[in-house]
């Protein structure tokens, strides 16, 4: 299968505190990572240097065999001017932990938002594309609805929606669940699951052990700013190899 | 307390509860009734005393009221305070901009502006530009005296004023919007142009409508000050015909009156624009 996400070497820090410290991960086409670690251990970070919301000191990241944020010239990466990233960053779809949506945007125009402004898609196919997404994610008949009428997890099922709109190639994941009442948390991940038994390719960031080992094909343990060990769930959660992932886990299972 | 006190105690009469529960009374608030009645005795007795004061001289307020030279300087008020206010958050909103980008020329020139604009007093900056003449006896030729009539300077010297202030109330409102909002804004591909009109500002709005309607009501009055500098505003066009007539109080009370109904209309505006960006705020529809 093909790498839809190569990160190479990727460095990160802020100030002086080094948050990536060389990053390698290959995320192949149509698979599920699930990202895993303690917090403050750069899980976080390293997903939002893939979509470029943060500029990378260090390395190089390509998502389906373009770079992101710079262009090559000889040894060097240039900067790509905002236009450039923009564009790249439709093809790129992200779901934040505090969901993000516009406040002052009803439902159906926080999803047709993208649609229309950034890939000036005519506002009628948007709406048609925009309630089709929001049946899917069982949201339907709240197209109308402002966010703040909607519970935490349905606003994080409308954003999900809302990412999808854009036709991603790759969807990325922050914490989807974390900021969710406990028993909220299971309407979006079975929404999530759909989506990666559909084949979309994802990266979740998540601290949900149950849904790595059903969902992922790949599990990453990431620890200070390192990746620690990376392989499928019924390896990396039930025979770690590592220490610092086996204290990982103890705690959290 | 044991929850048998509370069993045991008589059901009060006529209460439709369980006959076991007491009935709740809220708390006699003797104070405020009595507040109450001082505060209002205090009104009337101000209201009679103004009403039944000749020196007000009423009829003679109802006379001058719609006069041609009242209204004259009524319009002029407006129309100043409008242009102001336009060009002054016009200017301010390029000021905050400034002053929240990452180009620390801007940054800092935006403050510098901000800080001198706010520590000369109105009055000072509008003697300063009507005189500007002083330091600057000729511009492009043209004799600044000519260029620079009592209108002119008041607009400038407002202007500038003016947004000095609007430049904090707009950093304000923005500063107001959540980070994540941009954040997803940028994850989604909206343009620089469309974050800022669509997603940032509307919710800004929230936060710099009520200063903002704060400064139009204080522009508004604030304008009266212009007259010193001899601009026929309101205030000027009653202290012509009291100079003539020497009937100060009533014509005070023409423009005292004239403000106060302005200044309810806008009011009134403001509550239906608050209304307005308020889109989305409420749990409930």
């Amino acid at each position: 299968m093909s790498v839809m996400v190569d990160i190479r070497s990727v460095h990160k820090s802020f100030g002086p505190l080094d948050v990536l410290k060389g990053i390698d991960l290959q995320v192949r086409t149509g698979e599920v990572t699930v990202v895993l670690g303690p917090s403050g251990s750069g899980k976080s970070t390293l997903l939002r240097t893939i979509n470029h919301l943060e500029k990378v000191d260090r390395g190089a990241i390509s998502v389906d065999g373009a770079l992101i944020g710079y262009r090559r010239s000889g040894d060097k990466l240039h900067e790509l001017p905002e236009r450039e990233v923009l564009k790249q960053r439709t093809r790129i779809g992200f779901v934040f932990q505090n969901f993000n949506l516009f406040p002052h945007l009803t439902v159906l125009e926080n999803v047709i938002e993208a649609p229309v402004a950034a890939l000036k898609r005519p506002r009628d196919q948007a709406v048609a594309t925009a309630r089709r997404l929001l049946e899917r994610v069982g949201l339907a008949d709240k197209a109308d609805a402002y966010p703040r009428q909607l519970s935490g997890g349905q606003q994080q099922r409308v954003a999900i929606a809302r990412a999808l709109a854009l036709e991603p190639k790759l969807l990325l994941f922050d914490e989807p669940t974390s900021a969710l009442d406990p028993e909220l948390v299971g309407e979006v991940l079975d929404v999530i699951k759909d989506l990666a038994h559909q084949g979309t390719t994802m990266i979740v960031v998540t601290h949900e052990i149950g849904f790595a080992r059903e969902v992922a094909d790949t599990v990453v343990f990431m620890d200070d700013g390192r990746i620690v060990e990376q392989g499928p769930p019924a390896e990396v959660l039930d025979r770690p190899r590592h220490e610092r992932t086996r204290a990982f886990l103890s705690k959290v299972l | 307390m044991s929850s048998d006190t509370l069993t045991k105690l008589p059901a009060a009469p006529g209460t439709s509860g369980p006959a076991d529960v007491p009935r709740i009374v809220p708390q006699r608030r003797y104070g405020q009734w009595a507040a109450a009645v001082v505060v209002l005795a205090l009104l009337a007795l101000a209201v009679t005393s103004v009403l039944r004061n000749e020196a007000f001289q009423w009829d003679v307020v109802a006379a001058y009221f719609t006069t041609d030279s009242v209204l004259r300087g009524l319009w002029l008020t407006l129309w100043l305070t409008a242009v102001v206010m336009a060009l002054g958050f016009a200017l301010g909103t390029l000021l905050a901009a400034a002053r929240l980008s990452a180009n620390p020329v801007l940054r800092g020139v935006s403050w510098g502006y901000v800080w001198l604009f706010r520590s000369i007093p109105i009055l000072v900056q509008l003697l300063l530009w009507f005189n500007i003449g002083a330091l600057y006896p000729t511009v492009l030729g043209v004799k600044t005296v000519d260029l620079l009539g009592p209108v002119t300077v008041a607009i400038i010297g407002l202007t500038l004023h003016e947004a000095a202030y609007a430049a904090e109330v707009v950093r304000g409102g923005i500063l107001s919007v959540d980070r994540g909002q941009i954040e997803a804004a940028q994850a989604l591909g909206l343009s620089r142009w469309r974050r800022w009109r669509r997603i940032v500002l509307p919710q800004a709005m929230r936060a710099i409508v009520p200063p903002a309607g704060n400064m139009l009501i204080g522009t508004l009055k604030g304008t009266s000050i212009v007259s010193v500098i001899a601009v026929n505003d309101l205030l000027f066009s009653v202290q012509l015909v009291y100079h003539r007539t020497y009937q100060v109080i009533p014509l005070l009370m023409v423009a005292t009156v004239w403000y106060t109904v302005v200044t309810s209309v806008l009011s009134v505006g403001q509550h239906y624009l608050e209304k307005r960006y308020a889109r989305g705020a409420e749990r409930t529809r």
